[in-house]
């Protein structure tokens, strides 16, 4: 066959053929073939309703990050207005791991939202597709003499196949990243039962486990850029840093 | 000729282009075997892209096997690398 020299497209092909010889002579079992087919699109709905229950998930949990980061900056400032710049950097160091957090969040939030677009234009595609085939099938029988109807529906049913081959390759592909989001929001959870998020007002003095890891998390230099900025901010603003100071005070009692 | 890209759809494709997909397909298999992960990936996109824009997507109610299929658009580095060690994107 003509232009099957490409070597990605060819393996693909070839591979996709192969599920597809695997199924039994199409016209022979069109029935079997009309059932699959409304088996995938069954599982493609499920697969969309997954997608979306990730995506709501993730969502929830970039709300909530972003509250942090309001509340840690907030913090940070309240605590260098006080003089403590150990708690201030803490309070900075946080938010920096919390909004990279963010960051894969949302690029992940925009990914799911892709996802369920296109499993949606899949699911009409295929929907189409079945629909195509069920009233062809009919012309054909009815057009044609039988060995040559059942070339043509031989050719139809490939095309079908074809499609379902790739619905289903599009939606496992589509689940398997939202497995991949999945085990991210629960270390996200995980992060947080563990304190991570907490208010930096409750915690002791003494630096824990995840002081340290979030320190590891959040880079060096840009928290020492944010302190100085903070620190040129308070400066500048002399009567709103003192107002501010109270609220650290607060932390130590 | 019929091109399908997985996962997305089919498209009708003057033969000429086909000669075009193809010499990228076997440019980005090169960049694999070299491992130079960002000659594929632009490679590949230009591949996916060319397809797109010079193709004319079939309607929802033709019924054809396709010609060439090429990988998925989200195709990465990793996979297209594994798709020639054989437990690639699509399972043998």
């Amino acid at each position: 066959m003509a232009g099957l020299s490409g070597r990605l497209s060819t393996v693909v092909k070839a591979k996709i053929s192969k599920m597809l010889d695997r199924a039994e002579d199409p016209s022979e079992t069109l029935e079997y073939s009309y059932q699959k087919q409304m088996e995938l699109l069954q599982n493609v709905k499920k697969g969309l309703a997954d997608v979306v229950t990730a995506k709501k998930r993730l969502q929830l949990q970039s709300q909530k990050l972003e509250q942090q980061v309001v509340k840690l900056d907030t913090q940070a400032r309240q605590a260098l207005a006080a003089g403590n710049e150990a708690l201030a950097r803490t309070a900075l160091e946080r938010k920096s791991a919390v909004q990279a957090e963010l960051q894969g969040l949302d690029g992940q939030i925009a990914e799911l939202e892709s996802q369920q677009q296109s499993m949606t234009d899949n699911q009409a595609k295929l929907q189409s597709k079945i629909e195509a085939f069920r009233s062809k099938k009919e012309v054909i029988k009815a057009q044609y003499s039988a060995a040559e109807a059942q070339v043509r529906i031989s050719e139809a049913a490939t095309g079908v196949g074809e499609e379902m081959a790739d619905v289903g390759l599009a939606m496992q592909r589509a689940l398997d990243k939202t497995e991949n989001m999945r085990a991210r929001a629960q270390a996200v959870d995980e992060l947080e039962k563990a304190g991570a998020f907490e208010d930096l007002t409750q915690l002791g003095a003494g630096e824990d486990d995840i002081d340290r890891q979030l320190k590891e998390l959040s880079s060096g230099s840009q928290v020492d850029g944010e302190l100085e900025r903070m620190k040129a901010e308070l400066a500048a603003g002399g009567s709103s840093a003192g107002e501010l100071g109270s609220g650290g005070e607060e932390r130590q009692a | 000729m019929i091109v399908r890209i997985a996962t997305e759809g089919q498209y009708r494709l003057a033969d000429d282009l086909i000669g075009r997909v193809n010499a990228l397909d076997n440019e980005a298999v090169a960049a694999v075997e070299a491992g130079d992960e960002a000659r594929f990936l632009d490679l590949f996109g230009q591949m996916i892209s060319l397809i797109r824009a010079e193709g004319a997507p079939l309607p929802e109610d033709e019924l054809h096997g396709s010609d060439v299929i090429v990988p998925p658009p989200d195709t990465s580095f990793d996979e297209a690398r594994h798709e020639f060690s054989g437990d690639g994107l699509i399972p043998d």
